[in-house]
């Protein structure tokens, strides 16, 4: 009772990351909180992954198996979660952003009326005084997610539901393992108990697996190279970047023609024009065509040995330095200061 | 095949894609004079799945439900324009303040009021981009769902046949209806609004826009009734008041601080690890990143 719960994706035969991640962050809560973790995994065959959520802070794990559960689909899943959480009544569900979490915790949240805020990029505990009742809620879930195109960023919370719902986009949150092992409870549950024939309606005919597609226009961050970074492979630690803020990676004309990268990530006049929240030029001088497809970026952060370079007429932040060596501490001061 | 009965699900939207610096004024509200009201982007992708569905079986009719202020009607008659063939405004000062949940079962109670076979709505709406709402009516109707479509290969008596686009890949499935669908932006782009359309439709008007006006429409609207955009309100829908708006949504907004960068200098980092250091936790402060 009262513990936090979080719904862990499986892919195959590991755990996704977006879901040890949040136990990670669910451990952390649970002390600020004085209660437990628990875990939820449905599948099929699902056999020694609890000790991956063991590993990562759950107390007890929560098995849903069955041979018609290899693949997510909505209602039965929906079934066991909420049959799930009715039973134990967790103060928060967790969920991670991803097409499963966010086609799942919708119509949780539905049959359990509770509030549910989408896309968390963090997560604290405080308190809330309600003016109008004059009601002071302690320990809440503060839920707090970018809103309107990433302009503004919202603190949600559920002061009178309960579970108190949220998805987690996947990479913003560290995952750490525990030091030394505990081992959890495994609370087996029967699927055909809870959910019968007619919640397998819908049936999978196919799946399988593509490359994304690369949507460089739709990222909030974009960490773009250009003909100064020098090859195709200098690119790779610019790729580790984008991976580690959660963004995607664009060239410039010249970067392209040269081979360094795929002409579906070219950015400026004959690429594609982009207004992400933080544009991290590396390598870049800024060139008219260029500035034309990126200077609406909220925030500019130039990376350029030249101090003058022009692009620098046009960045918030300019590093003079190369970025081969910049970038990488990019990365390490981020995962060290990220929560 | 029998005709099917097609709702679109659309929500008129600030356009919060094409926003530059100007987008939040300097006391750190939202700058809504320099966003322009759009037909929510993957709402138009799904009425273009909607309206393929319409010409693969014969006879079916494609209507959209928008729940939002009186100048929501833009919605429905931009969806006239491009090929549906009807629309109701669900809107009452009373949804004022709704969350997802609240939303959700609002659009339920109405389209509860209206046949349908499917239900197509955008995967989700760029001013939240909670994705919620979908998924929470379908669950009200206790229907299925599928969500992030990318296309709608087959209708088949009783059955449609879907590809969904996933992160990591694709998935066909197959799934009875009624149900409910969510279209995912790498579906085919909506068609351009029909000539012919644009003509018959433009003097489509909800009750409230009449009242407003100061023409007479009264013979016009006699002659072609089809010009009258239905609205609905709470009672129409045999809504209950305290589900709804502030009272029926779990969620409260407890804070909200805006994402603001004034134009500035450029300032200089070194590239010393404690500058850096120093800058990445400005970013992760003022919420740029993390």
């Amino acid at each position: 009772m009262n513990n936090i719960i979080v719904y862990c994706e499986t892919n195959g035969n590991s755990v996704a990351e977006v879901s040890l991640e949040l136990l990670t962050k669910a451990r952390n809560l649970a002390v600020q909180l004085k209660v437990k973790v628990e875990g939820i995994l449905v599948g099929n065959d699902l056999k020694g992954l609890e000790n991956q959520l063991f590993a990562h802070g759950a107390n007890v794990v929560h098995k849903a198996e069955d041979p018609r559960l290899e693949f997510y689909q909505t209602l039965p899943h929906a079934g066991i979660v909420c049959e799930i959480m009715k039973k134990e009544q967790p103060q928060i569900g967790l969920f991670g952003a991803t097409p499963v979490g966010r086609d799942l915790a919708p119509r949780v949240a539905s049959v359990l009326k509770s509030g549910l805020t989408a896309d968390c990029t963090s997560l604290e505990i405080g308190d809330h005084y309600e003016k109008k009742t004059d009601t002071t809620y302690k320990n809440l879930l503060y839920q707090i997610r970018p809103a309107f195109g990433g302009n503004i960023v919202a603190t949600i919370i559920n002061p009178e539901t309960r579970p108190q719902l949220a998805t987690v986009r996947e990479g913003v949150m560290k995952r750490e393992e525990l030091t030394t092992l505990v081992k959890g409870k495994v609370k087996s549950w029967k699927v055909e108990d809870i959910v019968g024939k007619d919640k397998f309606v819908v049936e999978i005919i196919e799946r399988h697996v593509e490359d994304k597609k690369v949507n460089i226009k739709g990222s909030q961050i974009i960490v773009a190279g250009g003909y100064g970074v020098g090859s195709k492979e200098n690119f790779g630690i610019l790729y580790q970047l984008a991976d580690v803020l959660g963004g995607e990676v664009g060239g410039t004309r010249a970067a392209v023609d040269a081979g360094f990268i795929e002409h579906d990530r070219q950015i400026g006049q004959t690429g594609v024009t982009v207004r992400p929240k933080l544009y991290i030029a590396c390598g870049i001088s800024g060139q008219i065509q260029h500035r034309a497809g990126m200077m609406e970026s909220s925030m500019i952060i130039s990376i350029n040995t030249d101090s003058k370079a022009p692009i620098n007429s046009i960045a918030d932040y300019v590093i003079t330095g190369d970025f081969a060596e910049v970038v990488p501490k990019l990365i390490r001061y981020y995962r060290k200061n990220s929560k | 095949m029998k005709p099917l009965k097609i709702i679109v699900l659309a929500k008129q939207v600030p356009d919060t894609r094409n926003v530059g610096k100007d987008a939040m004024k300097a006391d750190g509200t939202v700058n809504r004079a320099a966003l322009e009201a759009i037909f929510n982007p993957e709402d138009l992708n799904a009425l273009e799945q909607a309206l393929r569905m319409k010409e693969r079986v014969p006879g079916s009719t494609v209507s959209l439900l928008t729940m939002g202020p009186g100048r929501a009607a833009d919605v429905i008659r931009e969806g006239l324009y491009r090929g549906a063939d009807g629309g109701i405004l669900l809107t009452d000062r009373k949804f004022a303040g709704s969350d997802t949940l609240a939303t959700s079962y609002a659009i339920s109670m109405a389209v509860k009021k209206m046949e349908y076979d499917i239900i197509i709505a955008g995967r989700q709406a760029i001013d939240g981009d909670t994705a919620q709402v979908g998924p929470q009516v379908a669950e009200k109707l206790q229907i299925p769902q599928v969500t992030y479509v990318e296309e709608i290969e087959k209708v088949d008596k009783g059955y449609l046949t879907i590809r969904r686009r996933l992160d990591n890949g694709v998935e066909h499935v197959k799934t009875p209806f009624p149900a409910l669908l969510t279209v995912h932006s790498s579906a085919s782009d909506c068609r351009p609004r029909i000539a012919r359309n644009v003509m018959k439709y433009k003097h489509a008007r909800t009750l409230t826009e009449l009242q407003d006006t100061t023409e007479d429409y009264t013979k016009m609207f006699h002659d072609r009734p089809y010009l009258k955009i239905r609205e609905m309100g709470v009672e129409e829908i045999g809504a209950d008041v305290e589900a709804l708006g502030l009272s029926g949504s779990p969620t409260k907004v407890k804070k909200i601080e805006s994402v603001v960068f004034k134009a500035k200098e450029a300032k200089v980092v070194q590239s010393e690890d404690k500058d850096i250091e120093k800058l990445i936790v400005e970013l992760i402060e003022n919420h740029t990143i993390g």
